[in-house]
């Protein structure tokens, strides 16, 4: 029976109780460590600070736990941890040239400065389940060259740039304020900094499905990737007190950059490729390429091209991309919603009586001009 | 990660003084949404953070909170913010409505009228009433400052071509100080009257979309008609199984599986007071 919601803190404590103990399992099964979900789910991890919008692996990874392995709900943990931590400042701009690399890969040029780096990547594996993995086993070590001293990696885009082929990212400007979407209601039309914030905490399904669509004409701008780099990179933060930047660790990200359809040509402008940026937490290859083509896309305006498909609609994209707002309004369906169903059913029992009247008389008796109800003289 | 001190009532005291600034400029400008720097809350969008958000901002350590849920003061949401501010505020709670000094609701305004020490505050999913009309927050906000509020009144006018009725019964359109059309939240448009000339403050929080609004004691609030097809209070036909009243909200419940209903109050408070009040009454 429905009124079984009314069931008050014994009921929810005994709710709570249950899922402990559902989360913990089987008793006889070693219980699994934060350590290890970092160590051997590390992308889960990747994905939930990604999300979460909140570098801390350990954090993440008890929240994954904590989450008995639904990742959005443990993105929910991060951020509601994250949204109580003291906000000390902006972090310098990263400079990705600088990065540690562990995988580089570009799909517009065969060879180039730095070379091709695959790194650890799924892709060229057949996805055959690997039976051997039932048992624990230690695979062998991988492979290694000498660490190169070259202390940077050129960025494919910045050759492309050298041949003025590709339009120039807007350079920082020293003191400009940083949109920050955490701290300030995002408004429409949104600038691309809170653009870029928004993607790179959205969901990676729903910017894969919208990427995806763009692909498949709904706003098509093809895309080129000029480069996927993933590794380290130190943070930095410039103290006032200092009077200079002082590193503040390193974390791993990926970077995609898209190399798109060019604009120009007909204006007196020469033609040029455009950008589409893409930039998360950690490892994902498929968030981070997501997000590059939804950040072309939602440049449509700005480019003046026409806006067709739902990935070039800010409003849309941006206002339904957050995966903790949409779980938490889906699911509140749950929640009882008896009184608004009441005033419903009242109603439909109304117009369905009335509805029998109209068969003998007519019309339905509500259309005639009425009295005053008690109702209005309440007002 | 031992467990932190939390701020008082959760959230830290610079938020508190921004969704405050906000909440003033909300009575400033009753009706108006203004739009805020929600915070993520433990508890889900669209679970009422934007009602804990505006409470948290508010309540003091000599507040008596009450919380209710389609009129509940024991429904599992209700218990479970309860519980929330107990925790992080250590205020007293209470579920009697003439106690309490700052009610949290979701889905209803109490049947017992409140007075001008109280502040009632809702939860709101969506609080642009246009957004049906509208999906856009950019079309949606330009229409609320040109007061181009003809959409409504098409739209309610083609309920009445198609139904014969305005066919909204709950999160029914009003028009706050002559000037802004809201969304009064899903309350039962039964409720609407309570809200005009009220004397306790009302304060509307929509966490997932950022707005917070509010009808300030003795604002005029007029519920959307028209003259031909005044706005008409929910009517029932039963009275409550419990204590009788024939004037409250009442919740139909299904007693077995042969169509057999009964109806009760959906204010749990106001019933138990009626109900007690004739136990004694008899007593006597």
């Amino acid at each position: 029976m429905y009124v079984a919601v009314k069931g008050g803190e014994r009921a929810i404590a005994n709710a709570h109780a249950l899922l402990a103990d559902r989360r913990r399992g089987d008793r006889s099964v070693a219980e699994i460590e934060a350590r290890q979900i970092d160590e051997q789910l590390s992308l889960a991890v990747d994905r939930v600070m990604s999300e979460g919008s909140l570098y801390d692996r350990e954090i993440a990874a008890l929240a994954i736990k904590q989450a008995r392995g639904d990742l959005i709900e443990a993105i929910f943990l991060v951020r509601a941890y994250r949204t109580t931590l003291p906000r000390f400042g902006f972090a310098e701009p990263l400079d990705t040239q600088a990065m540690a690399l562990s995988r580089r890969v570009s799909a517009t040029f065969k060879d180039l400065p730095g070379g091709q780096v695959l790194g650890p990547t799924f892709d060229y594996t057949h996805r055959l389940i690997d039976f051997s993995l039932g048992e624990p086993a230690d695979p062998p070590s991988p492979a290694t060259v000498p660490a190169d001293n070259a202390p940077t990696t050129p960025r494919v885009v910045d050759i492309i740039a050298g041949d003025d082929l590709i339009e120039n990212s807007p350079p920082a400007k020293d003191g400009a304020p940083v949109a920050d979407v955490t701290r300030d209601p995002t408004e429409f039309p949104a600038d691309r900094d809170a653009r870029l914030q928004t993607l790179a905490r959205g969901d990676e399904g729903f910017l894969l499905g919208l990427g995806y669509s763009t692909q498949r004409g709904y706003g098509r701008n093809h895309p080129f990737v000029g480069e996927i780099r993933f590794g380290e990179i130190e943070v930095e933060m410039f103290v006032a007190e200092l009077g200079f930047a002082v590193p503040l660790g390193s974390i791993a990200v990926t970077e995609c950059q898209m190399v798109n359809q060019f604009t120009g040509g007909t204006d007196g402008e020469p033609a040029r490729f455009t950008r589409g940026y893409g930039f998360v937490f950690g490892q994902s290859e498929r968030k981070a390429m997501s997000m590059a083509l939804v950040d072309r896309a939602l440049r449509a305006e700005e480019l003046a091209e026409q806006r067709i498909g739902p990935a070039q609609d800010a409003e849309f994209v941006l206002s339904h991309c957050d995966n903790v707002q949409a779980t938490g309004f889906v699911e509140h369906l749950k929640l009882p919603h008896y009184v608004d169903f009441q005033a419903e059913l009242a109603l439909l029992r109304q117009l369905r009586t009335e509805d029998r009247g109209r068969t003998t008389e007519g019309y339905p008796s509500s259309v005639v001009r009425r009295p005053s109800s008690g109702a209005r003289a309440a007002e | 990660m031992t467990a932190r001190p939390y701020n008082f009532a959760y959230l830290d005291e610079q938020t508190k003084r921004m969704i405050r600034r906000s909440i003033l400029k909300a009575i400033a400008v009753p009706g108006y949404q203004v739009p805020f720097a929600s915070r993520e809350m433990p508890m889900p969008y669209g679970w009422g953070t934007g009602g804990v958000q505006v409470t948290a901002s508010i309540i003091g350590p000599g507040d008596v909170l009450k919380v209710i849920d389609q009129g509940a003061d024991d429904t599992t949401n209700a218990v479970s913010i309860r519980a929330f501010f107990a925790k992080t505020a250590g205020v007293a709670t209470t579920t009697d409505t003439t106690e309490a000094t700052i009610i949290q609701t979701r889905h209803r305004v109490p049947e017992t009228p409140l007075n001008r020490e109280q502040i009632l505050v809702y939860q709101v999913p969506i609080p642009e009433p246009l957004r049906f009309l509208e999906p856009r927050e950019t079309e949606t906000r330009t229409m609320h400052a040109l007061a181009e509020y003809g959409v409504m009144h098409v739209k309610l006018y083609e309920d009445i071509a198609r139904h014969g009725h305005i066919a909204t019964t709950y999160a029914y359109p009003a028009r706050v100080a002559d000037r802004y059309i809201m969304d009064p939240s899903p309350i039962p448009k039964f409720d609407n009257p309570k809200l005009d000339d009220c004397p306790a403050l009302q304060l509307f929080g929509a966490g997932r979309e950022k707005r917070i609004y509010a009808i300030p004691p003795h604002t005029r609030v007029v519920s959307l008609d028209f003259d031909d097809h005044p706005f008409e209070r929910t009517k029932f036909d039963a009275a409550c199984e419990f204590c009788g009243s024939t004037d409250s909200f009442l919740d139909e419940v299904v007693v077995d599986d042969k169509g057999g209903r009964m109806f009760v109050c959906s204010d749990t408070d106001y019933c138990e007071k009626r109900q007690a009040s004739k136990t004694k009454s008899a007593a006597e």
